[in-house]
C-alpha cells in the first residue's frame, strides 16, 4: 500500500517538475523583448477592438503607437482625450487634444413624415434591401431602417425608433468610430466634430433629386430652396444637386437659429444650441 | 405612384413562393414511420411496453417544455415534434421494466443536457435520444442490460416477467466461452422470429420487419436519403459476411448482425437524425461507412455486446470535420 | 409519367414547384396601345445606350431614339409613334430612377423598310455581314430576362467555334407560358430564325430544348422540322430551373460548363425562343425590337392571357387589360415566381427583359416566419448547382467573405432553389446575394491592387 502510494506520489511529482524544467527553459530560450510601452499603451485603450483607428485592433494599435513614438498621425477616436494623454504620458510627447467628433445621420425621413408605399418582406438588412428598391417611402436615398448601423455598432450608440422606423444616435456614447458610416449602403452617416454643451447643426437629409421629387415621399426632405444659404456666410453652406450641406466649419451660435427656423421643411437639424424653437413634426405629416 | 388600390404592394426578394414541406411536416412524417415497431413493441412486451413509451414520450416533453419556458424564457417549441420523437426514440431504446425514475433521468439528460444546452433544435452535436440512452447504460448497466422477454399479446400489467439476455450477448458470451455458432444458435430464437421481433431486447429494436417498413416510409417520403442506412448495413453486412466466410462455426452470419439488435432502428431513424449527421452525400456517405465499422468493431472485440449507439455517437462527433473534408458534388468544376 | 425517367435533364438538383401555367391555352393577343409609353433608354445589359432624340420630336414605330453605347449594347427604339413628350428620371420597377423616355402615342405609324405582313420569309440572300447588321441594329437582346446583346453571343471570341446552337424554350418558370405559345403559334418563324442562327455562327447542329409539359408545342415544332436536318427537338424532364443556360447545355448536350466560363468554352451558344424570333423579324422583315410576348397571370386573376406588348407599355394597362388588379392582391412580379422582381409600383413600363406579369393574392404572397435551420440538407440536394446553401447563408449573414468565396458563393445562379425547398423557410438566397455583393466587391478591390 505505501509503495502504491509512494510511487503514484513520485512519479506524478516527478512528471511535474519535468514539465516545470521544461517551462522554465523554454520561457528564457524563446523570450522575444517587447517594449514594455506597448502594454502600458494597450492598457489605456479603451479595448473595444473595434478598428476606428484603422488597425486590426487595439494590440496592433499600441504596437504602431509604440514603434512611431509619435501621436499625430495616430488617433483613437473611442477613446478620447483621456487616452491620447494617457498615451503621450507614456511616450513622452506633446499631443494636442482633438475636439470630440460624432455620427449623425443625414435623413430624418421616418414612417409619420415619409410614410411607406409598398410593404418589404425579407430579411431587415439594408444592403438586401437597399439592393432590391427604392425602399418603402419611395425615396432612393434615405433611410431604409434595417438597421444594418445598429448592429454594427459596438457602443450601444444606435438604436432603432421602432415606431418611427429609423435608427437614433445617443450622442453621449457615440465614439465615432466609423462602424456605422461604412455599415450604411447609403453613406447617410457623417462624423464631425460635437460642441461641449453638444451643439450641432446639419442638414437631416441626403435626397438629390429636385425639391418637388423630394417632396413627394417625404414632407421633411431637403428640397434645396437655398434659404438657408442666404442666411449664413459664404463657405458655411452650399448647396449641390438640390440638397443643402452645412460645414463643420459653420459658426453654429450665430447660423444656427436662423438656419433652423428658416428651413422651410424643418430638414435642419441645431441641437444643443439656444433659442432653437422646437420643431412640430405633426404638422409635416404626409396625408 | 398611385396603385390603383389603396393596398399596399408587398415587396421581397424572389423566390416569391416555397415548397410547402415544413419542419413538424417531416417531424410528423418521422412519427408515423415510428408506428409499425411502436405497435409490434405493444403487441411484444405488452403494457409494459407502452408504459415505457408514453412515460419517455411525455418526459422529453415536460423536461423541454419547463427548461424552454422556465429557465430559457422562451416560448414553448413543443408543435414542432422534434421532442416527441426524441421521446420516443429513447423509449424505443430502453427494456420494458425500466422505473420510471431511470426513464425520467434518461429524459432530462437527452433533452436538457443533450439538446437545449446546446441551443435547441437544430444545434445539437449529438443524437439527444442515443444521449439519454448510452446515459443509462453506463449509469444503470445492470437494469440496461436484463431485457423481459417478449410475451406475444399479453396484456397483464406489472407482473414480474422473465428476464434474459439479447441474442447478440448470448451470441457475443458464448463464443468468448469457446462454445460453437451451431451450439449456440440452438439456444436462440430462430432468425424468423429475430426478423418479426419475438426476441429479448430494447423495446423498439427487436422487430427488424417493422423498422424496416418504417424506414422505406421515409426513403419514399425523401424525409431520408438512402445514403446513410445503405451505406451503414451495407458496411456491417460485408464486414460480419467477409469474418463469417472465414470461419462460420465461430462466428454469427451477417443476417444474424443485420436482423439483431438496434441495428436497424439505428440506420434509419438514430443514424439518419439532420442535426448531427454530415449534410454532402459523400460525407453521408463516409459517415454510414464509419457507422458500420464501429458497429462490428464494438460488437464483436468491445465491452459491450451491442454497439450501435456509441458508434452512431462517436460518429456524431465527427460530423463537423466530415462535413469540412466532403463537400457537395459541384457543378462545373470537374478536372478540367 | 412512365417516360419522365428516361427524359434528359441537368446533374444536380432541381425541384419542382407547382407549375400552375394558367395562361397555357390562352393565344397571343395584340395589347391595344396605351396612351403614353415610357421607355427606359437603356433596357440591355452592358453600356448604357445615349438618347439621340429631344423633347418635342415627332418618333415613328421603330425609330431608334437611344443609340448603343458601344459593342456590349443595344439600340432602344420607339415602341410607338408619336411626339416625345419628356426625357426625364423616372421610377422603374424597383422604384430607383432611370433615364426614360416618354412618348405621347399618336396613331401606329411605322419607319420605312419594314414588312408588316404576316408572310413567312425564309431567305432574303443576305450575307452574314448584312445579317448581323440587321441584328445590331434592331436591338435584340437577350428576351429569356438577362437582356444580354444578342449580337455579342453571336461573335464567339477567337479561337473558339460554336459546335451546337442551343434554344431555349424550357420555361421552367411555374405561371409562365410566352415562351410555349410563342413555339405553338409561331414555330415556323422560329425555325427560320434558328436556321439564321445556324449560319452565322457557322454551326451544323441545333437542338431545341423544351419542358415535357409542352408537348403540344414539342410535338408542332417535331412535325414542323420533319423535313429538316440538323435541327432537333429534346423533351426535357420538368425541373427548375432547366431554363438556367448551365443547367439547360448539361441536359441537352451533356457538358459542363466550367465555373466562371461562358457557354462557348464547350461549343455551346444559347439563346431563347422569343429572342430568335426576334432575330428572324429583324433579319427577314426589317423589324426592330419594340414589342415581345407577356404572360399576364395570377391565380386570382379571371382571365390569363398572353399578350404582344409595346415596349414600354405600363404594367397597370397590362393589368386593366385582364380585368384589373383583383382585391386583396399582396404582390406584382415582373417576372416569374422564381426569380422575378416585384413591383414597387405598376406605373414601372415593361421592358426588353420583361417575360410576364403575375399577380400574387395577399396570403400567397407572405413569406413564411423562418425557424432554426435543422440542418436536413434539402438545400444542398436542391442546389443545381451544387453549393451548400445553408453555410452560405451563415457567412453571409456574419460577413465572412472569404470563407464565402471558398465555398464558390460566386457560382450561385440565384434560382431560389434552396429558399423554396427550406422547411426551415429560412431565407437562403437572400442572405446568399449579399454574400454574393460583398464578395464581388472583394474580388473587383483585388484586381484594382
Amino acid at each position: 500500500m505505501n509503495d502504491l502510494l509512494f510511487y503514484s506520489v513520485s512519479s506524478l511529482g516527478g512528471i511535474g517538475l519535468a514539465s516545470a524544467g521544461m517551462l522554465f527553459v523554454a520561457s528564457k530560450k524563446f523570450y522575444l523583448y517587447q517594449n514594455p510601452q506597448i502594454d502600458q499603451v494597450r492598457d489605456v485603450l479603451p479595448g473595444a477592438n473595434c478598428g476606428a483607428c484603422s488597425f486590426a485592433g487595439c494590440q496592433s494599435f499600441a504596437e504602431e503607437v509604440v514603434k512611431r513614438q509619435d501621436l499625430s498621425e495616430l488617433n483613437c477616436p473611442v477613446g478620447g482625450a483621456d487616452t491620447a494623454e494617457g498615451m503621450a504620458e507614456i511616450l513622452g510627447v506633446e499631443v494636442s487634444i482633438q475636439q470630440r467628433s460624432v455620427a449623425l445621420l443625414k435623413c430624418n425621413g421616418h414612417r409619420l413624415v415619409a410614410p411607406p408605399k409598398v410593404e418589404y418582406q425579407g430579411v431587415s438588412n439594408c444592403q438586401v434591401s437597399h439592393a432590391l428598391f427604392a425602399g418603402s417611402s419611395g425615396c432612393a436615398f434615405g433611410c431604409l431602417g434595417d438597421g444594418d448601423c445598429v448592429t454594427a455598432c459596438d457602443f450601444s450608440a444606435l438604436a432603432m425608433d421602432q415606431i418611427k422606423g429609423l435608427p437614433v444616435v445617443d450622442y453621449e456614447k457615440c465614439t465615432a468610430c466609423g462602424a456605422c458610416v461604412k455599415a450604411c449602403p447609403r453613406n447617410l452617416y457623417e462624423l464631425r466634430p460635437i460642441g461641449e454643451q453638444g451643439e450641432l447643426l446639419f442638414v437631416a437629409c441626403s435626397n438629390k433629386e429636385r425639391g418637388n421629387f423630394a417632396k413627394k415621399n417625404c414632407a421633411v426632405a431637403c428640397i434645396g430652396c437655398s434659404k438657408c444659404v442666404k442666411s449664413a456666410a459664404q463657405q458655411e453652406v452650399a448647396v449641390v444637386d438640390f440638397l443643402s450641406y452645412i460645414t463643420p466649419a459653420a459658426d453654429l451660435e450665430g447660423i444656427g437659429v436662423a438656419l433652423s427656423d428658416g428651413c422651410p421643411t424643418g430638414a435642419i437639424f441645431a441641437l444643443g444650441i439656444d433659442g432653437v424653437k422646437e420643431r412640430d413634426e405633426k404638422r409635416k405629416i404626409i396625408k | 405612384m398611385s396603385s390603383g388600390k389603396n393596398e399596399r404592394l408587398i415587396v421581397s426578394p424572389s423566390p416569391h413562393i416555397a415548397g410547402d414541406e415544413t419542419i413538424p411536416k417531416l417531424m410528423y412524417a418521422v412519427l408515423y414511420a415510428l408506428i409499425p415497431a411502436a405497435v409490434v413493441s405493444i403487441l411484444f412486451f405488452g403494457l409494459d411496453g407502452l408504459r415505457v413509451l408514453l412515460l419517455s414520450s411525455l418526459f422529453c416533453l415536460l423536461v423541454e417544455y419547463l427548461i424552454m419556458r422556465f429557465m430559457l424564457g422562451r416560448s414553448s417549441t413543443l408543435a414542432d415534434g422534434s421532442a416527441l420523437i426524441t421521446g420516443l426514440l429513447l423509449g424505443f431504446n430502453l427494456p420494458s421494466n425500466l422505473p420510471a425514475w431511470m426513464i425520467f433521468s434518461g429524459a432530462v439528460v437527452a433533452i436538457g443536457v443533450a439538446k437545449l444546452t446546446f441551443g435547441g433544435l437544430g444545434r445539437n452535436p449529438f443524437n439527444p435520444a442515443l444521449v439519454g440512452r448510452v446515459f443509462l447504460l453506463i449509469s444503470f448497466p445492470a437494469q440496461m442490460t436484463t431485457w423481459p422477454l417478449p410475451r406475444f399479446l399479453n396484456f397483464s400489467w406489472g407482473e414480474d416477467a422473465v428476464t434474459g439476455a439479447t441474442a447478440i450477448s448470448v451470441v457475443k458470451e458464448g463464443l468468448k466461452q469457446g462454445e460453437s455458432m451451431d451450439s449456440l444458435l440452438a439456444k436462440l430464437p430462430s432468425l424468423i422470429d429475430l426478423i418479426l421481433g419475438a426476441t429479448g431486447g430494447s423495446i423498439g429494436e427487436v422487430s427488424a420487419i417493422a423498422l424496416l417498413a418504417g424506414g422505406l416510409y421515409l426513403l419514399f417520403k425523401k424525409v431520408i436519403s438512402w445514403h446513410i442506412p445503405v451505406s451503414y448495413l451495407l458496411t456491417v453486412a460485408v464486414i460480419t459476411g467477409v469474418i463469417w466466410l472465414i470461419d462460420p462455426t465461430k462466428s454469427a452470419s451477417p443476417l444474424f448482425h443485420l436482423f439483431t439488435g438496434g441495428l436497424m432502428l439505428g440506420a434509419f431513424f438514430m443514424a439518419t437524425d439532420y442535426v448531427s449527421t454530415p449534410m454532402s452525400a459523400k460525407g453521408q456517405l463516409v459517415y454510414g461507412v464509419g457507422c458500420g465499422v464501429l458497429t462490428v468493431v464494438i460488437r464483436l472485440y468491445g465491452a459491450y455486446p451491442e454497439g450501435v449507439s456509441f458508434a452512431i455517437l462517436l460518429m456524431n462527433a465527427t460530423t463537423p470535420l466530415i462535413n469540412n473534408s466532403f463537400k457537395p458534388a459541384r457543378f462545373g468544376h470537374q478536372a478540367a | 409519367m412512365k417516360s419522365a425517367k428516361s427524359l434528359s435533364s441537368f446533374r444536380l438538383g432541381g425541384i419542382h414547384p407547382p407549375e400552375n401555367k394558367l395562361s397555357a391555352t390562352s393565344p397571343i393577343l395584340d395589347l391595344p396601345l396605351p396612351a403614353l409609353v415610357t421607355i427606359p433608354v437603356t433596357q440591355n445589359l452592358g453600356a448604357p445606350a445615349k438618347v439621340i432624340v429631344k423633347k418635342g420630336d415627332a418618333v415613328l414605330v421603330g425609330q431608334i431614339i437611344a443609340a448603343a453605347g458601344g459593342f456590349v449594347s443595344a439600340n432602344t427604339h420607339s415602341s410607338v409613334s408619336g411626339t416625345v413628350a419628356k426625357i426625364t428620371d423616372e421610377v422603374d420597377s424597383s422604384g430607383y430612377k432611370r433615364p426614360t423616355i416618354t412618348i405621347k402615342v399618336e396613331g401606329d405609324d411605322w419607319i420605312e423598310g419594314v414588312d408588316l405582313s404576316d408572310a413567312l420569309v425564309t431567305d432574303l440572300g443576305l450575307t452574314n455581314q448584312e445579317m448581323m447588321e440587321r441584328i445590331v441594329t434592331a436591338g435584340i437582346v437577350g428576351l429569356g430576362g438577362a437582356a444580354f446583346p444578342s449580337h455579342v453571343k453571336l461573335t464567339p471570341p477567337k479561337g473558339k467555334s460554336c459546335d451546337v446552337l442551343i434554344i431555349n424554350g424550357v420555361e421552367c418558370e411555374p405561371y409562365l407560358t410566352a415562351d410555349h405559345r410563342l413555339m405553338l403559334e409561331q414555330g415556323a418563324e422560329l425555325i427560320v430564325g434558328i436556321k439564321i442562327l445556324m449560319q452565322l455562327l457557322n454551326s451544323s447542329r441545333a437542338v431545341i430544348g423544351i419542358e415535357n409539359n409542352k408537348r403540344d408545342a414539342i410535338k408542332q415544332l417535331e412535325q414542323l422540322l420533319e423535313s429538316e436536318s440538323g435541327i432537333e427537338v429534346t423533351p426535357l424532364k420538368v425541373q427548375y430551373p432547366q431554363g438556367g443556360e448551365k443547367q439547360l447545355i448539361n441536359a441537352t448536350i451533356g457538358k459542363e460548363v466550367p465555373a466562371g466560363a461562358l457557354p462557348i468554352e464547350v461549343g455551346a451558344v444559347v439563346h431563347n425562343v422569343g429572342t430568335i424570333v426576334a432575330i428572324y423579324h429583324a433579319v427577314m422583315k426589317g423589324r426592330p425590337l419594340v414589342e415581345r410576348i407577356i404572360t399576364v397571370t395570377g391565380k386570382k386573376i379571371t382571365k390569363p392571357a398572353n399578350f404582344r406588348v409595346r415596349i414600354g407599355t405600363p404594367v397597370s394597362h397590362l393589368i386593366e387589360a385582364v380585368g384589373g388588379l383583383p382585391m386583396g392582391s399582396g404582390k406584382v412580379i415582373n417576372g416569374g415566381p422564381m426569380m422575378g422582381r416585384a413591383l414597387t409600383t405598376l406605373d414601372a413600363p415593361v421592358v426588353k427583359g420583361s417575360s410576364g406579369i403575375l399577380v400574387m393574392d395577399g396570403s400567397e404572397s407572405i413569406r413564411r416566419e423562418a425557424v432554426a435551420c435543422i440542418r436536413c440538407a434539402k438545400c444542398i440536394d436542391s442546389c443545381p448547382m451544387g453549393l451548400a446553401p445553408y453555410l452560405l447563408k451563415i457567412w453571409g449573414e456574419r460577413s465572412e467573405l472569404e470563407r464565402a468565396e471558398d465555398e464558390l458563393v460566386m457560382d450561385c445562379i440565384e434560382c431560389g432553389s434552396c429558399s423554396f425547398t427550406c422547411p426551415a423557410n429560412l431565407p437562403l438566397l437572400d442572405y446568399i446575394r449579399l454574400a454574393k455583393q460583398g464578395v464581388g466587391r472583394m474580388l473587383r478591390e483585388r484586381s484594382k491592387s
